[in-house]
């Protein structure tokens, strides 16, 4: 079952790659954050209660609700334009995110370990490198932003993967990604879009050589 | 002792955040550098010996502790130099004293942390605490730095994260689940290649947005440029050493597995990409605190140098990023007295400063030589013998090509600081200009003069706490 979500996960960076509007980043990160509570929910079964609560209410307040509702109240209230707009065409974007999930697939097949599922792995590292390339080529910066959540999913994949054995490991994860995702969107982009009308990164090119 | 440092320094952090009083203020940051003095020299006497589990004052941790706390006196004083001369609401002072203070014990705990994931932590806090100082002048260009700078400083650390989870896979293996350097150093050599190598990409490019290397030196430069001077200082030294000890304790491990010599290759070409594009942007570059920071770029590549080098490159390497800490935090609090004459930065505004303000001249004369490791700086001695290691490991054309670039660093360099020292600016008027005193540069010739008597003559006890800090490396 588990991984039949994580494939759908890896899909949904695949649909992320050619999607046009802002909305459909957020319905997509989500999205996201419903598959992270499926495959923590089957997966961490016989972890101990307190961590397991902690976990959920990350993916399922957090990721799926909290973070999605404020994308939409910043686009909203700082009356950013509904295009992603990519540098690059949707086509390419589609070939590179399909390289990637292929590229990570033939990697996790040259590991012989018998600890790791390696459909975590394709995922997370999937995740990783479709979040960079996101962040690469598109001009927002809350294209930026979400970006960054992508990569974040990743490494919660990951987490997830080594989870079992070291709880203390994935309760670091989790609380930095609380942390830093509260900070990067709570402050800066609202104080960015205050200050700087049009949010886009031609806007932060002043500093220079 | 490091809980209760830690416990006392958070305690004064939060109340000089929310104490707005100016003298209030002042006593609170007194208290704190006692209090950092004290605990540097209590660890200086409790050498490894384990604290609170996850804290061990060892050889590198200890020689960096007293580096921070060298460098703290100077960087509060400048900044209280600085707040006397710019007008500011009690509010955002109290913030810079806080973020301050937060830094420096993020980053003295970072440097004693025995645990990979509690370095991690403290290195995280350092990004928060240094985007605040950046933040300072609240406006648009101080706003595009910090955001650059939150932003490759999160991407960054979650790549270290991720590298942590890779090793924590390896470690899984052989069964024991214990993470701190100590303990992985003993099974170094029992863990699974793969992983390793794969946490040790993701750790190395992780850390490089604090040491400032390629790839992710890029938000560092804009950071050091548009935080306060006095901040700015340590920003380009203390805040480099953390990244230097983030990737110095994971290469340690390596260094015992037959990844050993891979590592030096990845090392070899990032350190030497950064002093490569060190080069060009020191030609390019026209604001002469972004050439500060690009000069720490190439220094901390010849540090790097040293260490893929090996043999007495290990030992020359951390030499010189004790010493590149004095000399560039030095040059930094001289930049806020140059800021104050010209009203700026760039190298077309600024000119004939030997006639305006002749301590600081001197002091910036001085920092030239030092910072380009002329005799009788004690760079020149750390480079030296990180280039006689290179020779012997036979880099050869690595050696000839950094040190051509070099040249061109040194020329770049001078170019600039002879425009400042020497040639007038066009069209300054220097009517009612501030007159600076002698005195506030005092603390910059302490840090110069430190730099040529620890790099001549080193005391024994650095000699020997630089020794112990590579004992673990082999030869």
């Amino acid at each position: 079952m588990t991984n039949v979500l994580l494939i759908i996960f890896a899909m949904s960076l695949i649909y992320l790659s050619i999607a046009n509007r802002l909305m459909s980043y957020v319905k997509i990160l989500a999205f996201q954050g419903i598959l992270l509570f499926g495959v923590s929910f089957i997966e961490l079964g016989e972890m101990n209660p307190l961590n397991l609560g902690f976990i959920l209410f990350e993916t399922i307040v957090f990721k799926t609700i909290a973070v999605p509702l404020f994308l939409k109240y910043v686009i909203h209230h700082n009356e950013i334009t509904r295009e992603a707009e990519p540098f690059v065409p949707h086509f390419i974007s589609l070939i590179v995110v399909t390289t990637i999930v292929v590229v990570t697939f033939l990697l996790s097949n040259t590991i012989e370990d018998v600890q790791l599922n390696k459909v975590y792995f394709v995922a997370a590292l999937s995740a990783l490198f479709t979040g960079l390339y996101i962040i690469g080529t598109r001009k927002k910066i809350l294209t930026h932003v979400m970006g960054f959540l992508v990569i974040e999913n990743g490494v919660f994949i990951l987490s997830l993967a080594v989870g079992n054995e070291m709880p203390m490991l994935l309760n670091t994860g989790i609380l930095l990604d609380l942390f830093i995702t509260v900070l990067l969107l709570g402050i800066f982009v609202n104080k960015i879009g205050d200050v700087l009308k049009d949010v886009d990164v031609d806007q932060l090119r002043k500093l220079k050589d | 002792m490091t809980i209760p440092y830690l416990i006392g320094a958070i305690a004064i952090a939060i109340s000089l955040f929310f104490n707005r009083n100016k003298i209030m203020n002042y006593s609170l940051v007194a208290i704190f550098l006692l209090f950092q003095w004290v605990f540097t020299i209590y660890e200086y006497n409790h050498q490894n010996i384990v604290e609170f589990d996850y804290f061990l004052p060892d050889a590198l941790g200890i020689l960096l502790l007293v580096t921070i706390s060298i460098i703290a006196v100077p960087a509060f004083y400048h900044s209280y130099v600085f707040f006397t001369k710019n007008e500011d609401n009690p509010r955002n002072r109290a913030m810079y004293y806080a973020s301050m203070v937060v830094l420096i014990f993020a980053l003295s705990l970072a440097y004693l942390s025995n645990h990979i994931a509690v370095t991690w932590i403290f290195v995280e806090m350092t990004t928060l605490s240094a985007s605040a100082l950046i933040y300072h002048r609240r406006n648009v260009r101080t706003l595009e730095g910090t955001w650059k700078y939150i932003f490759v400083c999160s991407i960054s650390i979650t790549f270290v994260f991720i590298g942590i989870l890779f090793l924590s896979i390896a470690v899984q293996e052989v069964g024991d689940n214990n993470l701190t350097f100590a303990s992985l150093l003993n099974r170094a050599s029992g863990l699974d290649i793969f992983w390793l190598r794969l946490a040790f990409i993701f750790i190395f490019t992780g850390y490089t947005a604090k040491i400032g290397l390629v790839p992710m030196y890029t938000a560092g430069i804009d950071a050091k440029d548009k935080a306060p001077s006095p901040a700015g200082a340590l920003l380009s030294s203390v805040l480099m050493n953390v990244g230097f000890v983030g990737i110095f304790r994971f290469y340690e491990i390596i260094a015992q597995t037959t990844l050993h010599s891979w590592a030096n290759n990845i090392i070899m070409i990032s350190a030497v990409l950064s002093i490569f594009i060190a080069t060009v942007y020191m030609i390019k570059v026209k604001n002469i605190k972004r050439m500060f920071a690009y000069s720490s770029i190439e220094h901390m590549g010849i540090v790097m140098l040293g260490i893929a080098a090996g043999g007495i490159g290990y030992y020359a390497a951390i030499l010189h990023i004790i010493l590149h800490s004095f000399v560039k935090s030095g040059l930094f609090f001289q930049m806020g007295q140059i800021y104050r004459t010209f009203n700026s930065k760039s190298i077309y505004d600024v000119g004939n400063y030997f006639k305006y303000n002749l301590t600081g001249a001197m002091v910036v004369l001085l920092g030239f030589i030092s910072a380009t490791a002329m005799p009788p700086s004690g760079l020149f001695v750390s480079e030296f013998l990180i280039f006689r290691s290179l020779f012997e490991a036979h880099y050869l054309f690595v050696l000839i090509f950094v040190l051509l670039l070099l040249t061109i660093i040194i020329w770049a360099f001078g170019k600039n600081i002879f425009k400042l020292l020497f040639t007038p600016a066009v069209g300054f008027k220097d009517e009612n200009i501030e007159k600076i005193k002698p005195y506030e540069s005092i603390s910059q010739f302490i840090l110069f003069g430190l730099v040529v008597y620890l790099g001549i003559n080193p005391p024994h006890q650095m000699v020997e706490l630089i020794n112990e800090a590579v004992k673990n490396l082999p030869l």
